[in-house]
């Protein structure tokens, strides 16, 4: 097996088990992600330095001519955290870690998403280098409705939401066999 | 001698003519027929049973109502297009009262009525919902001035109706059980769209009236409803062509997900699918199953993005009509146009039209779709940039394209690769789209657009312009070219009074004129009014100061709406309207 350089390296999971919209092999184009928002998850783009970024422009009544109607439901867009008010939050346990984290999962599109949201919350419990491990040997589990463990990132998205309680980082020799790595 | 046309007329019973008129494919021909003799007038009048009135204030309604007798349809316009963007003052007009009344007065027999861009009262609603005995549609579209307490007369009173269609209207709510005031008799509804209504529905009361309408066919829900009471909905109605969501979240069922894709899987007739407000990713596959037989799809409210949304449109291959948001940016366009080869219609919305633009949607989407869509002709796109290049291989890709609105949201942005005007680009589009219709420009352009337009847009109807032109030969060419225009709008260009006046007689070959921030003085709006007294020249001033009659002749004009009429000056002009 390839070593793998840094913590928590999902990509060779996520090579395999990634539900991609190109055949096999073909990697998507990285999109940032934003932990624990829940508003239009697209990133802004940085500033490019030196680029005249235009200040706030005083808006001309009436342009662009998108009616009021759609106008409203930008605004309500922007303005709204979000206003179903029902997230999806499921505990996840780190092996190893001092304490649980919560996720809403109807704040990710996609696995790959929620994989780097994970990578970013757990990347300050991580056990990098210590009690000897080999520091790729992980796979993301969770619990669903009949109470068994699966590996997450088998089924689609939506029926993954619908049925995950909790989630389990696991570690070490029990991630051995189940990591997709392999 | 050719014999007298009365005694042509004559040779026939009337009955015959009627049923030569009947073939008459539209309105303006059954004009035409009306003004050859007495005889085809009478019969054509008495045999009409669609009127189409373009401009509310064109004509009188007793009169409208006194020249079809037997009119069984109609259709009213009220407000100028320009009133959706916030350009016409709330109190300008539409009211439809007096139209109301004169129906009811004159039609007793009516079935259909539609308003759109007018200030409907629940007073209207009352007496439409008591006065016509076989009413069967109303579709209000853009409208305001009423509530749901109107609505609840017309579902207490209107046995027979067929069609509640209302579109994209202000409705006050003040009556949120206004459904349950379609008796439990009631069972003639075909098309229900409340997806404007701004309160909460009553989904029991909803599930009850769609168990028992068993021929509803459009269902077009609003913004309150969430999945979990969809999916119950769909149970009762699977027989649906047409339906609206509404929002595609709702509160974390475990089971959701399934219980929406099995009910989409019974739907076999489905063909049209909008609403989607908000929609959470996770759910759209639940929508599958019934992709493949979509002919038209309205994603234009859902904020869902890549790679979810090309996901879900590349599925549709039988797309005719595709209306969607930048999200699907220039990637998901080039799968629109290799997987949806039936398209016809495309309109892309701006997702967030005042904030930095992080989408990636650009001309190249729209040249894409242009090259691989082959029977698409009507296109409005929003988007940030744009070249001369793109629209000229567009304009060679499609001399099919009947409407074609293009919005650079940046107004005056030039060719971004060539810092040019868009003259060429759009020049391209006039001379070889021969049926265009309909045409929105922007961008950074010159008079010399104007004279291609002017010169090559023989079948164009309506044109919008904002921002545009260097001078009063712009106008000029539109006005004494565009030999087939019936409504123009301007916005913010520099055309003054010497081509209004110069082409006051053209004013009258059209339905409206509107003409705003432009360069028009008091003056010239006098001399016009003066010269052409079937048009009505209306000079809107919100900030409704000193009386116009007193002003020089020098006082510029904001806004002046122009209209042709045979009806004279309204009786209901509101502060802010001066007619000339």
């Amino acid at each position: 097996m390839e070593a793998i350089l840094d913590n928590f390296k999902f990509k060779a999971a996520r090579a395999l088990t990634e539900l991609t919209l190109g055949p096999p092999g073909v990697i998507a184009p990285e999109k940032s992600s934003v932990v624990g928002q829940k508003c239009n998850k697209r990133a802004l783009p940085e500033k490019n330095d030196g680029a005249t970024s235009p200040v706030a422009k005083a808006q001309v009544v009436g342009w662009p001519p998108v009616r009021a109607y759609r106008m409203n439901s930008f605004r309500a867009r922007k303005g709204e955290v979000d206003d179903d008010g029902c997230g999806i939050y499921v505990k996840v346990s780190m092996d190893g870690a001092p304490y649980l984290r919560k996720v809403d999962l109807k704040a990710y599109n996609g696995y790959k998403e929620l994989r780097g949201a994970l990578e970013d919350m757990f990347k300050c419990c991580s056990l990098g280098g210590e009690e000897g491990y080999d520091e790729s040997e992980y796979a993301i589990t969770y619990e669903d409705k009949d109470g068994d463990w699966m590996l997450v990132g088998d089924v689609p998205w939506g029926m993954f939401i619908s049925s995950c309680k909790r989630m389990r980082i696991m570690k070490g020799s029990e991630a051995r066999g189940l990591s997709s790595s392999a | 001698m050719p014999p007298h046309p009365e005694w042509t007329a004559a040779m026939f019973p009337d009955e015959v003519w009627e049923h030569v008129f009947s073939f008459l494919p539209s309105d303006a021909d059954r004009n035409v027929a009306a003004a050859s003799c007495h005889a085809w007038l009478r019969i054509e009048r008495r045999s009409r049973r669609r009127v189409f009135v373009g401009n509310c204030y064109a004509v009188a309604p007793a009169v409208a109502v006194a020249r079809f007798p037997e009119a069984r349809a109609v259709e009213v316009k009220g407000k100028p297009h320009f009133a959706d963007f916030d350009l016409v003052p709330g109190d300008w007009g539409g009211g439809a009262d007096e139209w109301v009344a004169a129906m009811a007065e004159g039609w007793p027999q009516l079935e259909e009525l539609r308003f759109k861009r007018m200030v409907v009262s629940d007073d209207c609603l009352e007496v439409i919902a008591r006065s016509f005995r076989n009413f069967r549609v109303l579709g209000l579209a853009f409208c305001e001035g009423f509530s749901t307490a109107g609505l609840a007369a017309v579902a207490a009173n209107c046995r027979n109706l067929r069609v509640l269609d209302l579109q994209e209207n202000v409705i006050e709510d003040n009556c949120s059980h206004w459904l349950s005031h379609f008796p439990e008799s009631f069972t003639s509804l075909v098309h229900l769209n409340i997806a404007c209504l701004p309160g909460e529905v009553n989904v029991p009361v909803l599930e009850r009236l769609v168990s028992r309408c068993t021929n509803l066919k459009t269902l077009k829900l609003n913004h309150a409803v969430p999945l979990e009471k969809l999916v119950i909905l769909l149970r009762k109605a699977p027989q649906l062509v047409d339906l609206g969501t509404g929002r595609f979240s709702g509160e974390h069922h475990l089971d959701l997900y399934s219980k929406l894709e099995s009910a989409f899987t019974g739907y076999k007739s489905l063909k049209s699918l909008s609403g989607t407000w908000e929609a959470v990713p996770a759910y759209l596959p639940a929508v599958y199953s019934v992709c493949e037989g979509l002919t038209s799809l309205n994603l234009s409210y859902a904020t869902t993005q890549n790679p979810e949304l090309i996901k879900l449109v590349s599925r549709c291959k039988s797309l005719q009509r595709l209306w969607v948001m930048d999200f699907i940016e220039d990637d998901g366009l080039a799968a629109v146009a290799s997987s949806c080869k039936l398209l016809q219609e495309l309109r892309v919305f701006p997702s967030d039209p005042y904030g930095p633009q992080p989408v990636s949607l650009t001309e190249r989407g729209l040249v894409a779709i242009s090259a691989g869509c082959p029977m698409l002709h009507s296109v409005l796109y929003f988007c940030n940039q744009m070249t001369n290049a793109a629209l000229i291989a567009i304009a060679l890709n499609r001399p099919n394209l009947t409407r074609f609105r293009l919005c650079i949201i940046e107004p005056q942005t030039p060719d971004y690769l060539t810092l040019q005007p868009l003259d060429a680009g759009f020049s391209a589009i006039v001379e070889s789209c021969k049926d265009l219709r309909r045409l929105s420009v922007s961008g950074l352009l010159t008079d010399r657009v104007f004279k291609s337009i002017g010169a090559y847009a023989d079948r164009l109807e309506m044109l919008s312009v904002a921002f545009a032109g260097d001078s009063d030969a712009g106008l000029h060419y539109i006005l004494s070219g565009c030999k087939s225009l019936r409504k123009l709008e301007i916005r913010d260009c520099p055309f003054g009074d010497k081509p209004l006046l110069a082409n006051a007689a053209k004013l009258e070959t059209m339905r409206s004129l509107w003409m705003s921030s432009c360069s028009l003085t008091l003056g010239a709006c006098k001399l016009l009014a003066r010269k052409m007294p079937r048009l009505n020249v209306e000079i809107i001033d919100e900030r409704r100061g000193a009386s116009w009659d007193s002003r020089p002749d020098d006082c510029p004009v904001e806004k002046l709406y122009v209209y042709r009429t045979v009806a004279g000056p309204r009786s209901d002009t509101p502060s802010c309207v001066w007619t000339v």
